[in-house]
């Protein structure tokens, strides 16, 4: 007697096959849709801003003719902005970090400042340029200076630098830790001295992938009114200024052909910044990765 | 040497500024911790306030049952918010048909079918997908998504609803991609070899088996991106256009919730105009949508997490 029919066995295994191979194959089609859509936007935008680049590009002001226009407004003026944006920010995520994870009991309170940083990470970019415009532009008076700017990103990439830290300086061992204690030290000595810097490569890696949101952010720019075609370089914080996303943004949106290859040229640079500071990071993450 | 040890540390206890400063230290994190609220109370507030001075301007029920929006009209301005909800459920809903499966497909492909070396090569390259700007979404959109849209059905305008949502649709991928695959990658290593013991394909072991147990992060995935369609700003604002439509076609220029800051923001409105007022009941509609969408995604996450 036969418990099994071998030939209805292998028939039904058979179309089981099948079907694992073919939907095997969409899933990698399907990723690989993703993929592709990433290097023709590169291919892209290398084609048609390459012919575009050239010294003059980054040492010229923007002009109404295609060929005249250059990025050393918005280049410096980005570079201004990531000059405030960087401390300010860095010193409020770290000190939230340090606050919430050494300090702060496992209260209400800590809960609540906790899921208040998840809930801010998700507010649209745009709604932070309404917070701008209102609070620093208007009330502080600080006009579409670039300290407003920079304190409107700094709030939009609080919450990431904030949630980068946390863990940096959750992984910094125990026993570094009671070591400390052991000889002696107060909390804020251990703090400076022993978790700070074991907690540095994760903090930096975090705050420059943030950093490196902050530069490509057009929307808050656009809403608390940073100017576009700017023939000056600004001298100090309290000026007015233009950076490279608004600058695209305006190049992207002129009807003529012409200004789509300066618009593309506009975004190499941009990128180059992105790349530039993404490989620090991850050198830093690799330098890094396994000390303890 | 007079100093034993425990004079050391008597002499140490004493110093009362370095005491002063262990006490103050928590004091003054405390307050930079409250800055992440201040600015929610700050956005929350700025958003009621001006928004309250727009209702004096246009009343509460035009502008939530109103189906016209023509802000700039110099005849009769009307501010109802529906064709700016529309325009951007458009936008959202292209980017979800585009996004979901494609992000699913690719959390499933990294999760249970690709070698160890294969994902260590593609979650770099959907990180650099998800760290690109969206202003250089928008040129793509814009320069490239469009025309080609326009060869295989010119009855695509210039602007349109389709090409952004597309756009979108390729940037909230990697977001569903890599949420999905963490809620698949961290169901338990027994239950799948379990099922594969049993006969089980791959493939039947990821859809009736992962992907049941992975569903709260893969719903919470989703409707995370979702919140960021909504809230994406520069790739509407570019490719979109800026016609506030309350109607059904995908083909024409639109204008999304977003894109009508932005146009509103870089014109010259004048400050204390309705217009300039109208902005902050735009952002903060804006804002309820996407706070809901947020709130959604944590409940769902939490309420069906499947536990081993």
């Amino acid at each position: 007697m036969r418990y099994i029919e071998h030939d209805a066995v292998v028939k039904r295994m058979n179309s089981r096959m099948v079907v694992n191979k073919v939907f095997k194959g969409f899933f990698i089609f399907a990723t690989s849709l993703a993929l592709l859509a990433l290097v023709i936007l590169l291919y892209r935008i290398v084609t048609q801003g390459a012919g575009h680049l050239s010294i003059d590009f980054l040492t010229n002001f923007a002009s109404r003719f295609p060929e005249k226009a250059g990025i050393k407004a918005a280049l410096i003026g980005s570079i201004w902005l990531m000059a405030v944006v960087a401390p300010t920010s860095i010193i409020l995520g770290v000190g939230s970090a340090v606050y919430l994870e050494e300090y702060a009991k496992k209260s209400r309170l800590t809960t609540f400042i906790q899921t208040n940083i998840a809930n801010l990470a998700g507010v649209p970019s745009v709604v932070f340029g309404l917070l701008g415009l209102t609070i620093f532009v208007r009330t502080l008076s600080l006009g579409n200076s670039i300290l407003a700017a920079g304190f409107t990103m700094s709030l939009l990439i609080l919450p990431v630098i904030i949630v980068a830290a946390q863990e940096a300086i959750r992984s910094v061992p125990k026993e570094l830790r009671d070591a400390s204690y052991g000889m002696g030290a107060t909390k804020w000595q251990t703090i400076v001295k022993i978790i700070l810097p074991a907690a540095i490569p994760g903090v930096l890696t975090g705050s420059i992938l943030a950093l490196s949101r902050a530069i490509g952010e057009t929307a808050p720019l656009i809403v608390i009114g940073i100017p576009v075609i700017i023939q000056f370089l600004p001298k100090g914080v309290m000026d007015t200024f233009t950076a490279l996303p608004m600058q695209i943004y305006d190049w992207s949106s002129r009807p003529q052909q012409e200004f789509q290859m300066v618009a593309a040229a506009g975004i190499i640079i941009l990128m180059a910044f992105l790349i530039i500071m993404n490989s620090i990071a991850v050198a830093i993450r690799n330098k890094y990765d396994k000390r303890y | 040497m007079g100093t034993s040890v425990q004079d050391l540390i008597a002499q140490s206890k004493g110093k009362k500024n370095k005491r002063f400063i262990e006490k103050l230290i928590p004091v003054i994190l405390f307050l930079i911790a409250s800055v992440s609220v201040l600015t929610t109370i700050g956005i929350i507030m700025t958003l009621i306030v001006e928004t309250i001075t727009f209702f004096t301007k246009v009343s509460v029920t035009d502008f939530l049952f109103g189906t016209t929006w023509l802000p700039f009209s110099n005849k009769q301005e009307l501010y109802g918010i529906w064709p700016l909800i529309v325009g951007t459920l458009k936008v959202t809903l292209i980017a979800v048909i585009v996004a979901v499966p494609i992000g699913i497909s690719a959390a499933i492909y990294l999760s249970e079918y690709a070698s160890e070396r294969v994902r260590r090569i593609i979650k770099p390259i959907l990180e650099v997908l998800a760290g690109i700007p969206t202003i250089v979404y928008g040129f793509f959109a814009l320069t490239f998504v469009t025309p080609l849209l326009q060869t295989f059905f010119p009855e695509v305008k210039i602007f349109n609803a389709i090409s952004p949502g597309i756009v979108v649709g390729i940037m909230i991928i990697p977001m569903i991609a890599s949420l999905s695959e963490d809620a698949m990658s961290s169901v338990p290593k027994h239950i799948r070899e379990g099922a594969l013991a049993l006969g089980s394909t791959k493939f039947e072991v990821a859809i009736k088996v992962i992907l049941p147990a992975a569903v709260s992060g893969i719903v919470a995935s989703v409707v995370l991106a979702v919140s960021r369609a909504i809230g994406e700003t520069m790739i509407v604002s570019l490719a979109g256009g800026s016609t506030p439509k309350f109607d059904g076609t995908f083909t024409d220029s639109i204008q999304t919730m977003t894109a009508y800051i932005v146009q509103v923001s870089k014109g010259d409105a004048g400050y204390g105009t309705t217009i300039y007022y109208s902005i902050y009941a735009v952002g903060f509609t804006l804002f309820i949508f996407t706070m809901l969408m947020n709130i959604l995604a944590q409940y769902v996450s939490k309420r069906f997490r499947e536990e081993y």
